[in-house]
């Protein structure tokens, strides 16, 4: 490798880590935490109620359309600059495919294990907290598998509301011509995507060998 | 006792009835099986005993009280029941499939499982082979053994079985019917059994009901349906299985 490109690395390294942790940490963790507690929720009730179903989760889809940028921009007036902003933008993205995913993994569980948990006298609460959820588990994580990338890659943008992250140096290459430093903090950002995604994935596969082969099981 | 009284129950407003002014008694200890071809209503009836379904009218009554007045839940925990499909939990092993009910009812875990190895060694599963492992790992007659034990957990009085051997080979069936006539004997639960196969409901049934449509044809001991036959249909029901029979018997 160039010295001079080795050089820049390590110079700019303690930088670096610190903007992933904080990316990681305080951008997307946090948001993604905020979006299981009230995605999963959402997706039960979408499930439970048949009316609510079309409305949740079209204004989650929709919200997901919203562009990124801009989401941040009208979050302004209310919110201001800073964290606080960017981590509402963030939930608002992850909401919908950790909503959806768990109205989808409701509906796959085997109809004939739903009835026998009827049959057997399981409260409507039992049956969702012994039954439905855990059989519904690998589907929901890997709709928060989803959600976890898309924040990951959308907090880059965090950097125009003065939010940190990764973005800041994305930015600050940008501004300050310095294409070597935009190049390392996104290769930065696409690190920490893959190691999310793939992390998250093995958590899927396990869960998934636990419940059984697609769960259809007699 | 069951008591079946003048029950009919519609699932499309009255058009058309799936369980038609049923009148039906089940003993004490005896086995009463539920005998027809699909779309007869046996399913309906039995599902209607521990209300997975209610009946449009008539009554139901268990012990003396109609099923109406109690609570739905508590009423099936205190009846065991073998599903068709068998509906075993698959994220859950064997041991903790068959002790659910008493999970259900809050009994600690030792008792739990104790329970489970007790049931176990009842349906001829030895508990150390068998306790731990998932149901994706037994054969379809293991499976259902499992759904055996999983119904006699809280030590019901009553067993409704909804075709429970339906989707297994005629080995394996065979070994369970005796299964089922060895525990009934031992244990002296009042069953209800569903099939459409003649053979089973002869194997089976203290009494046979013959339904058709909706409707009750007969009610009866095997001898009694074989000697009169209420109607043609109960009369064909028979006669064609004993034709196969002699087929069968030319051959071998």
């Amino acid at each position: 490798m160039d010295r001079s490109l080795w050089e820049f690395i390590l110079a700019r390294w303690p930088e670096l880590w610190e903007k992933t942790l904080e990316h990681l940490f305080h951008l997307t963790l946090p948001p993604l935490l905020i979006a299981i507690a009230v995605g999963v929720p959402l997706g039960i009730l979408a499930r439970r109620i048949r009316r609510l179903r079309g409305p949740v989760l079209s204004t989650l889809g929709l919200i997901q359309t919203l562009p990124s940028l801009a989401l941040l921009a009208l979050l302004l007036p209310l919110l201001g600059i800073g964290k606080a902003n960017a981590i509402v933008a963030l939930t608002l993205y992850a909401l919908f495919p950790i909503a959806m995913n768990t109205a989808a993994g409701l509906a796959s569980v085997n109809p004939a294990v739903l009835e026998a948990a009827r049959g057997l006298g399981f409260t409507p609460r039992q049956r969702l907290w012994l039954v439905e959820l855990p059989l519904a588990l690998p589907v929901i994580v890997s709709g928060i598998r989803t959600a976890a990338v898309i924040d990951v890659g959308i907090a880059t943008l965090a950097t125009f509301i003065s939010a940190g992250g990764l973005g800041d140096l994305i930015y600050r290459g940008i501004r300050m011509d310095d294409t070597r430093l935009t190049v390392l903090a996104s290769l930065a950002a696409m690190t920490l995507a893959m190691i999310v995604f793939f992390s998250i994935g093995l958590v899927e596969r396990a869960l998934r060998r636990w419940t059984g082969p697609s769960n259809a099981t007699q | 006792m069951i008591e079946i009284s003048n029950v009919s129950r519609s699932f499309d407003g009255a058009k058309t009835f799936a369980v038609r002014d049923l009148t039906l008694d089940v003993a004490e200890g005896e086995t009463l099986v539920l005998l027809g071809s699909s779309g007869c209503g046996k399913t309906t009836t039995l599902r209607m005993i521990n209300r997975l379904i209610d009946p449009t009218q008539g009554a139901i009554r268990v012990d003396g009280g109609n099923v109406m007045d109690r609570n739905p839940i508590e009423l099936r925990r205190s009846i065991g029941y073998v599903f068709q499909g068998v509906g075993l939990f698959p994220h859950m092993t064997v041991a903790q499939n068959v002790s659910i009910v008493l999970r259900l009812e809050g009994a600690a875990r030792s008792a739990r499982r104790a329970r489970a190895l007790e049931l176990l060694e009842t349906v001829e599963l030895p508990p150390d082979q068998y306790a731990d492992r998932y149901p994706n790992e037994l054969s379809g007659g293991q499976r259902q053994r499992v759904g055996v034990a999983r119904a006699l957990a809280a030590d019901p009085k009553y067993l409704l079985m909804d075709e429970p051997f339906g989707a297994l080979d005629a080995l394996t069936r065979d070994t369970l019917q005796q299964e089922v006539l060895r525990l009934k004997s031992r244990l002296g639960k009042t069953i209800v059994f569903v099939t459409h196969d003649i053979f089973e409901a002869l194997t089976l049934g203290d009494r046979i009901a013959v339904m058709h449509e909706g409707r009750l044809e007969q009610v009866g001991t095997a001898e009694q349906i074989a000697a009169q036959p209420a109607s043609d249909f109960v009369a064909e029901l028979f006669r064609r299985p004993a034709r196969q029979l002699r087929v069968f018997q030319e051959h071998f």
